[in-house]
Parts: structure tokens; sequence; C-alpha cells
């Protein structure tokens, strides 16, 4: 099945920054992460390929400067997908590898031609290295 | 059903003696179902002479654009059914993120570019986005419209009639977005729209020197149609929307090129004006 052509196109865009970016779609499962996401989420996309929702969310765990877990409702690419809300934000991410990182970084909706949801995108940084 | 190339030169009409056979209007595409419905593919100078064979007793023709670059709708104001009074015309394109299909129109259908106003047509005109639309019946034939790789918002559609098929993609630029052709087909523009079809129509202006100066507009070399056309499995492709810089006898020599090409899995069928393929039937 053929991804949306405003999501090939933001594919193909995200191949050609050094911006970590990653891609979901309308159900939030992963659609595509870039290598800059590669060396931050701590796994290859071709290893990573074809994770649903749940599955990520589990195992790329997010909290916040204190310590506290996100609840997924509140992680900022599901709010993106599910609520059409933007968002800026800083947390900690414990990625595919196990190693817990500082992060910064926006989400927010994917809306195509005439109106089409198509999921969500996320662009973020690495701000303080391995807390 | 019957297709016939009414404009089959990209960019700007090109008429002239080096382009006699090939010939010199802008895109257009006629389809005729079975049932005589009657489709008009992009409305490109050629719609002219389209609009000329439709006949007294037809109660409904749909025009289906793929975009609106002009070389794509100069021909409508000159489409003589918009003037017929109760025909009942429906024209499909792609909404803006910003403006209707009905304002887009306007904005060529309205002086100083055209004298008529799109409100003053005397048929019974009926507008529709393309893109929201999504999938459609037309009489006999049903159509798929799908978002292709192409500045601006651009469909390429896919019309079927039983289990016969022909897509028409006469803007598209897959290579811009899959590095080599062939690659998985989640990630090439136009996958869906092509896959199996029995006759592709599909846009291979450019030459590779001339790509190579040309990345992003839009378009394709005739190589790429061809690896593109091999890639999804047509049964047939018709390379269009020609540069209007190309000769006839440099359209022979293309596809003379391609004849030869080893491992060909396709038919071909030269991208004339005048051209009528027929597609199942």
């Amino acid at each position: 099945m053929q991804q949306p052509i405003e999501t090939i196109l933001m594919r193909q865009l995200a191949a050609h920054l050094a911006t970590a970016m990653v891609i979901v779609d309308i159900k939030g499962d992963l659609v595509f992460f870039n290598k800059a996401a590669e060396r931050i989420l701590g796994r290859r996309f071709e290893e990573a390929r074809g994770m649903q929702r749940g599955q990520w969310l589990h195992e790329i765990k997010a909290q916040r400067p204190d310590g506290t877990a996100i609840q997924i409702d509140d992680r900022a690419l599901i709010k993106a997908v599910d609520r059409d809300e933007p968002s800026h934000v800083r947390f900690h991410i414990r990625g595919l590898d196990d190693v817990l990182r500082e992060i910064e970084g926006v989400a927010f909706p994917m809306v195509g031609q005439s109106g089409r949801k198509l999921g969500a995108v996320g662009m973020f940084w690495e701000t303080g290295g391995t807390p | 059903m019957k297709v016939t190339l009414w404009g089959t030169r990209g960019s700007i009409a090109a008429p002239g003696p080096d382009t006699v056979r090939y010939g010199g209007n802008t895109a257009c595409v006629g389809v005729i179902g079975a049932d005589g419905t009657v489709l008009a593919l992009d409305a490109g100078t050629g719609i002219r002479r389209l609009g000329a064979t439709i006949s007294p007793e037809i109660r409904r023709i749909d025009v289906l654009l793929t975009h609106l670059h002009m070389d794509h709708i100069q021909g409508l104001g000159f489409f003589a059914p918009l003037f017929r009074p109760g025909l009942e015309v429906h024209i499909w394109g792609p909404d803006s993120t910003t403006l209707d299909l009905r304002a887009r129109l306007k904005r060529y259908l309205s002086p100083p570019l055209f004298p008529v106003h799109l409100q003053d047509l005397l048929c019974n005109l009926h507008l529709h986005d393309a893109v929201s639309e999504a999938e459609f019946q037309i009489g006999g034939l049903a159509v798929k419209a799908d978002l292709v790789c192409h500045p601006g918002p651009t469909v390429g559609y896919r019309i079927t009639e039983g289990d016969k098929s022909v897509a028409y993609l006469p803007d598209h630029e897959p290579a811009l977005v899959c590095s080599r052709i062939g690659g998985d087909p989640e990630w090439m523009s136009g996958y869906d729209l092509c896959a199996g079809v029995d006759l592709l129509i599909h846009d291979s202006q450019y030459t590779p020197e001339e790509y190579t100066r040309c990345i992003g507009w839009g378009h394709s070399t005739l190589e790429d149609a061809c690896e593109f056309a091999s890639f999804v499995g047509v049964k047939k492709l018709v390379p269009f929307h020609h540069d209007p810089t190309r000769s006839d006898d440099a359209l022979d020599r293309s596809f003379e090129r391609l004849v030869a090409l080893p491992g060909r899995k396709f038919d071909l069928g030269k991208g004339m004006e005048g051209a009528v393929f027929e597609v199942g039937g």
C-alpha cells in the first residue's frame, strides 16, 4: 500500500536533514525516522520499521526532567495525532538501546491536501547529553 | 475504452513544421467508455478539437484536470461544450490548501486573462475536488484520483472499466522521491494508481542531460518513465508531455531507443497527437 504523497515528500525531506525526524501515520504507527533520529532512538530504522503505536510507545520510554513518566496521552506525537495539537517539549527518553537522553523538540500534525489527516511529525534535538 | 490523444505537448503549445506528427497541442486525452461515457483528461489546447467531436446527443461530459498549470487548462475556455445550454459538465481537479477548485479556475476564466467569467458559462457546470472525492464513478467508468509528485497540488488518474484500466500521469517526477526507481512500492509516488494497468500515459519530458538542470520541476525523463512503467508492471506505456523543443525526428529517435531497450516487459505506443488506443472491448 503506497503512502500518501505528502508523507512520501516528508520522508524525502527527513532523509536529507541532519535534524532528527520521526513520522507516524494517522494511527500513530511508526512510518519513518531518519539517520539523525536513529542515533537518538538507539536503533536503525530498518530494524524498527513497522512498529505499531503500542509497541514503540512501550519500548521508547519518556519522562519529565524530574523523572516522572509522561503518560501516553501526553506524549507529543500522540497529542499531535489524536488531538491535532502541536507542542514544544523538553523531556528525557530511554531509547531502544536503553540509553537515557535529554531531548528538546516539536511535534505537529501532518495535514494534507483537502484537509486529509495523515499523521504527525516530530523533530527533536539531543540537548543535555546523557544524564 | 477508446483513448485518443488530442494534445501531447508539455509546457507550451509548440505548433510548427518540426512538430506536425507528434503534435503541438498541450495535454488533453479523450476517453470514451463502452456505454458512451466521455471523459476529457486535462484541458490543454488539445481539448478544443475534442470539443468539436462531442455529439449533440451527449448529455454529460466530465473533464478531469490533473492540476492547474496553464498547459493543462489553457484550452478550457475554447471547449465548446462549456457554452452548450443544458449540457451537464463536471470538472474534477485538485483544490489547493487555501482555495477551492472554483476559486482557482476563476483566476484563469475571468478578465484580463479571459473575457468570459466562469459563472457566465452556459452549460450546467459542477466542480469537484478530486483529492477529497478520491474514488468516484462516472457512467461505466470507475475513477481513482491520487496526488502525485509534481509542484503544487497535482493528481494522477486511474480509469477502470471492467477488468481493464488506464492510468494518466502527464506530469510526474517519481525520481525525486525515490533515488532509484524500483525501490519500495510503499514509497513510490503513483504506484497505487498505476500498478498493473493496461495502458499508462506518462510524463517523459526530459532527456537525462536536461533533467540534471531541472530536478524538482516535476517531470520525468523517458528513461525514468520506462523504469517506472516496468516497476509498476504496466502492459503498455505511451510517453507523453513532450518537451516543446523536441522535434518529430528527435521523438522518433527516442522512441527507437526505447524499442531497443533490452529486457523491456511492456509494449510501447507512440505519444502522437491523434493516436487512438483501444483498451479492452
